[in-house]
């Protein structure tokens, strides 16, 4: 191989863009732009929403009004115009369908480039996929399978007409409509999203899985994700996503809310890959979501993230240790290139008795990014023997890009034992002789270490997803990292 | 009237005992209006999230404390490092006491902020160094704006100072409540070298709050040792602003002790001006009751190749709450930087807590950076072992602790200042080991 230069590498990254940035032109059915309580009853109207939906609704954008955006995340960006966005755009996709055959093939041709052709999925990967297009679900396999089950999982406005108890026994209660700016802006106006319910003792039998992608040019995406797992029941739900480039910022404001009743587990994993910009910082999605879930006794709830997409990052997927021995997981690779900034962690609180909590959050910042851990660990006066471990590793390529880490510790017990360690590194010249001694290419080399680097968090992704992870990797850092 | 007005309309008052035509009137003239504009600090301040000052300043503190009083020796003596020879720096409800002192101009100058300030032959360095570093925030400013009175230290270059520089400032409670804002500068020169201990100490129960700011300048290849005892009545509160400018292959050690006091905030800012410079931040923190102690740490890596390290350890019985809040900046010219970081706690008691924020801010990518924070309690069977082998569990647990404490009390240089930091542990934790580390 030519002499191939760290610096070569760095410049290659610089000048990568985006591989999925494609943009399928299927009819869509927009409303208005800006927002307002009547743009609200009108999304509420529009999926044909009992009463005591709307009144949420309206009940989030009033607190909404009242809030002001937050400024204290690492990140700096242009404010989106809250006036500016649609709020709502569904692909018109009338009737509903009830064969894949009968699906759009433009909407088809999309999955295709994703790599998530419907027929093999359902024949080889034996995963269930929602599949949300711009908000509104077209898609969903194996209901069928898990409806033997009793498990539900559905677009949740469909959840809302055919399951209004559970939605409205559940939805909010993690996330409450006032808890911060977005997550109220996302009570107020979600157009869609998924809902899970795994009933007592079931082991849901396959990878829930759901690709997000942001379709219509100047529409905001609100998705509302509620996962339910009941009394000793298991579920492990993946979330993916890509979105075609872009030049106008979108905007994403998600909210995931996760509930695992006593002895129950669920795992949620996520692979992140929207559109970051371009090489000199213009375009990209700005994602900004919350997700948390609840423990009741005896529960887990496993986060797991490859974050490497979108131009602004600000997310803290979060374990609430309510109950006692229950146990929260955070693993997160966050990935930063050009101009991405990433402000993102997690936050463990520890309510009951015995409760553990596992923060590994890696973090690798090139170009000329900016890429931030924020958590929080707060264990309460009541948790007796509260165990947390947290470590936050960075890796850095080039003088200039930035890691910065936020940890917040506050401990009231003085029975819990509480580890925090975070190093800063860059990839070692002696790693990189080693390998080219041993005539693996510089290139090959750091791919090589960055996957060392991130194997404890890509170890925890389910198998399917493991791949495209690494995958997304390869492609984010391609010719610098790996 | 609140305090900071009380401060403001004071303003005038102190303009009078102070040559209001000077170059160093208008620096405190700027800081004033600083502090007018942003006030005390307050909890929604990142910076000052876990700790409120409210309730030291509800206290009508007398702002100019003029009631002259004398002390003796034989009863402050205690507070001393006595059992060797130092130049002290002693001063009484903020006046300098020449009768406890022992300055110096020889060769050295050990002396007066005062003098420091409005005499001529000191003026160059004053015009170099004074309020340099020093940052503009709330109560930086405020001690600024009332600076007049301090410790002024200069050591020549190639210089050793013979024997440590004690710098002490008692409050003698003649008023219900006092509010001091001492101002220290010490500029160390080139190879020269330097050990200085502080120590705030109020000798009632009446009401103390202390806003001292110290600048630190320690040029090419300088060491500073500096040793900060807090172990004050439960009276006094202290604000502790410490900046210190670095240039090439210089050392600076501060080793904070906090025991005492009610509320303790510790300010504590390395700005690296040079390379191969290496910066040492220690402390240990031992406290009770109601007692709350926030060490506030930066390091701020500007040039390349250079060290810094922190330790921390803090034990937290009854009610008390420790924060630690370090920070560590690499600039992205500061290649090959090695910043190390560790903060280690131990929870006594149900009721106490600890936050800690460690926090790392790289643009290098040719770094080594770590932070540890962990918190935890006594090994239960070590102290089983002891137990087994008749050490009583009081004394058994003081044992644990010292060897808890002992890798900040092991850099300690001056043997006795290290003993005395001993006994005050052993006192602390009212136990009699019967040896010394």
């Amino acid at each position: 191989m030519s002499k191939y230069t760290e610096d070569d590498l760095r410049e290659e990254l610089e000048t990568k863009e985006y591989e999925y940035g494609f943009y399928t032109d299927i009819e869509s059915e927009t409303f208005a732009k800006g927002l307002n309580e009547d743009v609200v009853r009108a999304i509420s109207k529009k999926k044909n929403e009992p009463k005591w939906m709307t009144d949420w609704r309206l009940e989030a954008f009033r607190v909404w009004s009242k809030m002001e955006e937050p400024e204290w995340a690492n990140v700096s960006y242009k404010k989106p115009e809250f006036q500016e966005i649609a709020y709502y755009s569904a692909p018109k996709q009338k009737p509903k369908l009830n064969s894949i055959d009968e699906v759009d093939p433009d909407l088809l041709a999309t999955f295709e480039k994703l790599g998530i052709s419907l027929e093999e999925q359902k024949r080889l990967a034996n995963v269930a996929v929602d599949i949300v297009i711009d908000s509104v679900s077209v898609a969903t396999t194996f209901k069928k399978t898990l409806g033997e089950k009793g498990i539900i999982f559905m677009p949740i406005s469909e959840a809302i007409q055919e399951h209004p108890e559970l939605v409205k026994k559940y939805l909010g209660t993690v996330v409450p409509t006032s808890d911060n700016f977005y997550a109220a802006l996302n009570s107020a106006v979600f157009s869609d999203g998924s809902f899970c319910y795994i009933p007592k003792g079931v082991r849901c039998p396959m990878e829930l899985s759901t690709y997000f992608r942001i379709n219509e040019g100047g529409t905001g995406q609100f998705e509302r994700t509620l996962v339910v797992a009941d009394k000793g029941s298991f579920v492990s739900y993946l979330e993916g996503c890509t979105a075609p480039s872009r030049d106008e910022n979108q905007l994403h404001a998600a909210v995931v809310e996760l509930i695992a009743l006593d002895d129950a587990e669920i795992k949620y994993s996520t692979v992140q890959n929207w559109y970051p910009g371009n090489s000199e910082g213009k375009g990209g999605v700005y994602n900004f979501v919350t997700k948390r879930g609840l423990c009741e006794t005896n529960a887990k709830i496993s986060w797991t993230q490859v974050e490497t997409g979108s131009a602004i990052t600000w997310k803290y997927p979060s374990c609430i240790l309510k109950g006692n021995n229950s146990v929260g997981e955070f693993y997160s690779i966050a990935v930063t290139n050009n101009y991405q900034q990433a402000d993102t962690g997690t936050k463990m609180i520890h309510l009951g008795k015995n409760t553990k909590s596992t923060i590994i959050s890696k973090g690798i910042s090139a170009g000329k990014s900016q890429n931030s851990y924020r958590g929080l660990v707060q264990i309460n006066s009541r948790a007796e023997n509260a165990r947390n471990f947290s470590q936050c590793d960075s890796l850095l390529m080039g003088n200039k890009c930035g890691a910065h880490t936020f940890p917040y510790i506050e401990v009231k017990n003085k029975t819990a034992q509480v580890e925090h360690e975070a190093t800063t590194s860059k990839i070692g010249e002696e790693q990189l002789f080693y390998c080219n001694q041993r005539g693996i290419d510089t290139e090959k080399a750091i791919a090589l270490i960055v996957n060392g680097f991130s194997k404890e968090v890509l170890n925890k992704l389910p198998m399917e997803f493991a791949v495209e992870a690494q995958k997304l990797l390869e492609i984010s850092l391609e010719g610098s990292v790996g | 009237m609140d305090l900071k007005e009380k401060i403001v309309s004071s303003y005038v008052a102190f303009e009078d005992g102070v040559n209001i035509n000077s170059d160093i009137h208008e620096i405190r003239t700027d800081a004033f209006q600083q502090f007018e504009k942003l006030g005390f600090p307050s909890k929604k301040l990142e910076a000052w999230k876990y700790t409120s000052l409210n309730t030291i300043l509800k206290e009508d503190y007398s702002i100019f404390p003029d009631k002259e009083k004398s002390i003796n020796l034989a009863d402050v003596k205690q507070y001393f490092i006595h059992d060797i020879d130092t130049y002290k720096v002693i001063f009484i409800d903020g006046k300098y006491s020449s009768f406890l002192s022992e300055t110096t101009h020889d060769s050295i100058d050990v002396c007066l902020m005062s003098s420091a300030l409005t005499k001529a032959k000191y003026k160059p360095v004053i015009e170099n160094y004074f309020n340099k570093i020093a940052k503009q925030d709330n109560l930086t400013s405020l001690n600024t704006a009332f600076s007049k009175e301090g410790a002024y230290i200069h050591i020549p270059k190639n210089t050793e100072v013979e024997k440590p520089i004690q710098i002490i400032n008692f409050t003698t409670g003649t008023e219900a409540a006092t509010m001091l804002q001492p101002r220290n500068l010490i500029v160390v020169e080139q190879n020269a070298h330097v050990q200085i201990i502080e120590r705030h100490q109020s000798l009632t129960e009446n009401a103390v709050f202390t806003n001292v700011v110290t600048e630190i300048y320690a040029d090419r290849h300088s060491t500073v040792d500096f040793y900060k005892i807090q172990n004050d009545h439960i009276s006094a509160s202290l604000v502790d602003n410490t900046f210190i400018e670095q240039q090439s292959e210089s050392i600076v050690s501060v080793h904070t002790f906090s025991f005492g006091g009610n509320i303790t905030r510790n300010n504590l800012n390395f700005y690296q001006k040079g390379e191969h410079i290496d910066s040492i931040l220690k402390g240990i923190t031992i406290i009770e009751g109601k007692q709350h102690v926030d060490h506030h740490t930066l390091v701020h890596h500007i040039e390349p190749n250079c060290e810094s390290h922190q330790d921390y350890k803090g034990i937290f019985d009854e009610r008390s709450t420790g924060v630690f809040n370090g920070k560590v900046i690499v600039e992205k010219e500061a290649q090959k930087t090695n910043a190390y970081q560790k903060n280690n706690n131990i929870l006594v008691s149900d009721k106490s807590t600890i936050n800690a924020k460690p926090q790392l801010e790289i643009f290098a990518d040719d770094v080594k950076c770590s932070h540890g924070c962990t918190i935890g309690q006594l090994d239960e069977e070590a102290l089983f072992y002891m137990q087994q082998r008749g050490i009583g569990i009081k004394e058994a647990r003081a044992l644990l602790m010292y060897a808890f404490a002992n890798t900040v009390l092991e850099s300690v240089k001056i043997p006795e200042v290290k003993s005395r930091i001993t006994k005050l542990i052993a006192n602390k934790l009212n136990v009699n080991i019967g040896f010394n580390i």
